[in-house]
């Protein structure tokens, strides 16, 4: 059962997958805490119209794939700063894309396999050089977040404070959609279309349930990711022929759900304590916003000091 | 272009779109008003885990599809008391019934028969639709307005300020899980028209123009059927009358809702905002009004 795992293609499947989910796991936890869930489910998707325009220019899909989503991210960071409005701008550019890509897609004549390729991945499918390439890109991607780290953090929690301390929060938050972007699109490659919001939702969504604190919950984000993309891998390799898709988002649905529902034993207390220390009861059943308003009184009792 | 009225299929295709553009329209004010478009969505991807499941099964795509996002709509209501801010929570159940979805369709495929059936799922089948299906539309869209109609005045009162509502004893709760079975039915309805990728199309860009348009709720309801209309027929002719290449209805659709949001959008902020205080309508605040989360400015 386990001499699979001496196959190449798999070993490959299992790096190029590891990688991705890593960066995923990162960008997913800024994702989350800034409440940019919808774009990250809208961004693979536009990365497929563009996947599926290139195709048809016959040029190699990356190129849709990246010009697709990073004009998009630019677009969702200009267009939805207002909250309310965030959701509606976001679903209006993905309906776009998507009406192009059915618009590509049936322009295109040929066999469009490569484009379903896109949409429901190809892990199995991976070469050496993707694999290395996957490696640098994904190392590129991560390092630009560490150096964006802190002042990231800082505006995901409490923008206003940020503002005022002389963080460019505003170009922050197009320069980690665009990040967002550049995750997707190498994700894609690697996992396809419908899988990558797996990736960046699943570990981190479940990582902010079991930790408070940034750093922690970043590295179990990161840990649950790689387990997630290899037992999907492996059980997917095993099984007849199940997707990988299938695999991972189930893993990841069935350790989110009962940690989600327990979730309360352990940070209810500090929710309570929240409540009586602010006034904004309304706010105290999202784990993210939880955070953001202990923070923002941190930053509050900060800032005046100042 | 009238003699192709008379084909079955092309009168099936313009009342089914007729019946969806006027429910996602009416839907969609109230979806744009309580920020549940990421519901929505989430929605119509469980839909194509629905339909899927049902061409492995063997059953009737909208059984698959009314099924699975009835029992979704109602476990997100449940779950979360407001679904505003609960996106986590609905990117999660989003990305299970992807993987659903993905599964069924690889079953799906292995017995023999193409993929067609899924990718119609996702890319819309108007032109497929037959005369029970639109039988089927038609009732659950009676039903869905009706149902609207009668709860108009207080689901109009949750959706502008829910903590108000709630301290009027509107029963905000029960509101929001019937709202969101509601939108259940219609994403599944709307799948059958436009697909899977395109329901936000119809579901938030009329509205959402008719929002940058007018603030008042009846008239912006108005002038959102009136343009999910604009947006079906023209689109159906565009495909069927339209240039020498046949292209699909759900890129018309989608385009023409794309530019008249962002036109809508650009109009709306080169018109001076003397207007909205002019107009202080509670739901026009609420939409123009920033984030309130923010205690440092009040404290400044």
């Amino acid at each position: 059962m386990f001499d699979i795992l001496q196959y190449t293609f798999i070993q490959n499947a299992l790096l190029a997958g590891s990688c991705v989910a890593v960066v995923a796991a990162v960008a997913g936890y800024f994702m989350i805490v800034r409440g940019l869930t919808f774009a990250g489910h809208a961004l693979p998707n536009i990365g497929f119209a563009g996947a599926a325009g290139a195709v048809l220019l016959g040029i190699d899909p990356v190129i849709g794939l990246f010009v697709f989503t990073i004009v998009a991210a630019i677009g969702i960071g200009f267009l939805g700063e207002r909250i309310n409005e965030r959701d509606t701008v976001v679903g209006i550019i993905m309906t776009i894309a998507l009406g192009l890509g059915i618009l590509f897609l049936s322009l295109y004549a040929g066999f469009a396999e490569r484009v379903y390729s896109i949409l429901f991945g190809q892990i199995v499918g991976i070469s050496q050089a993707d694999v290395l390439v996957t490696i640098i890109s994904s190392t590129v991607t991560l390092a630009i977040l560490l150096v964006l780290f802190r002042p990231l953090l800082f505006s995901s929690f409490d923008p206003e404070v940020a503002e005022a301390r002389g963080i460019p929060v505003r170009l922050l938050a197009i320069l980690f959609l665009v990040l967002i972007a550049i995750t997707v699109s190498l994700a894609v490659q690697v996992v396809g279309a419908l899988l990558v919001f797996t990736l960046l939702v699943g570990p981190a969504a479940t990582a902010v349930r079991i930790v408070q604190r940034p750093l922690w919950a970043i590295i179990i984000a990161i840990v649950l990711g790689v387990s997630y993309t290899c037992l999907g891998i492996f059980l997917a390799a095993i099984s007849v022929n199940w997707p990988v898709s299938f695999f991972i988002a189930t893993i990841s649905f069935g350790v989110y759900l009962p940690v989600r529902l327990l979730s309360p034993l352990w940070i209810g207390r500090r929710a309570r304590q929240k409540v009586t220390s602010t006034q904004s009861g309304v706010f105290s059943s999202g784990q993210a916003d939880e955070q953001s308003t202990s923070v923002e009184t941190m930053g509050r009792i900060q800032g005046k000091s100042l | 272009m009238l003699e192709l009225l008379q084909h079955e299929f092309v009168q099936n295709a313009f009342l089914a779109g007729t019946i969806v553009a006027v429910i996602t329209a009416v839907m969609g004010y109230f979806v744009v008003l309580r920020a549940q478009a990421f519901a929505g969505e989430a929605l119509a991807d469980i839909g194509f885990a629905g339909a899927t499941g049902a061409a492995v099964l063997g059953v009737s795509s909208l059984v698959g599809m009314f099924f699975l996002t009835l029992l979704a709509a109602m476990g997100m209501g449940v779950l979360g008391e407001r679904v505003r801010g609960r996106d986590v929570e609905i990117g999660m159940v989003l990305s299970f019934a992807l993987g659903l979805g993905v599964l069924f369709l690889t079953i799906y495929t292995q017995f023999g028969t193409n993929a067609s059936e899924g990718v119609g799922v996702l890319f819309g089948s108007i032109l497929s639709v037959t005369r029970s299906d639109v039988m089927i539309t038609l009732a659950s869209g009676v039903i869905t307005l009706l149902l609207l109609a009668f709860l108009f005045r207080p689901l109009l009162f949750a959706s502008i300020d829910p903590e108000v509502a709630q301290a009027r004893g509107v029963p905000v709760r029960l509101l929001s899980i019937v709202f969101l079975m509601l939108l259940g039915v219609t994403t599944a309805e709307t799948i059958l028209v436009v697909g899977v990728l395109l329901v936000l199309a119809l579901l938030i860009a009329p509205a959402a123009t008719a929002l940058h348009v007018t603030k008042r709720p009846l008239t912006s309801i108005g002038l959102s059927v009136a343009l999910g209309l604009l947006f079906t027929w023209g689109g159906l002719i565009l495909a069927f009358v339209g240039t020498g290449r046949h292209l699909p209805v759900s890129f018309y659709i989608s385009a023409l809702a794309g530019i008249s949001y962002f036109a809508s959008m650009i109009a709306a902020r080169i018109r001076t905002p003397r207007r909205h205080r002019d107009l202080p309508h509670p739901c026009g605040e609420h939409v123009a009004l920033p984030d309130r989360r923010s205690p440092v400015q009040s404290d400044v």
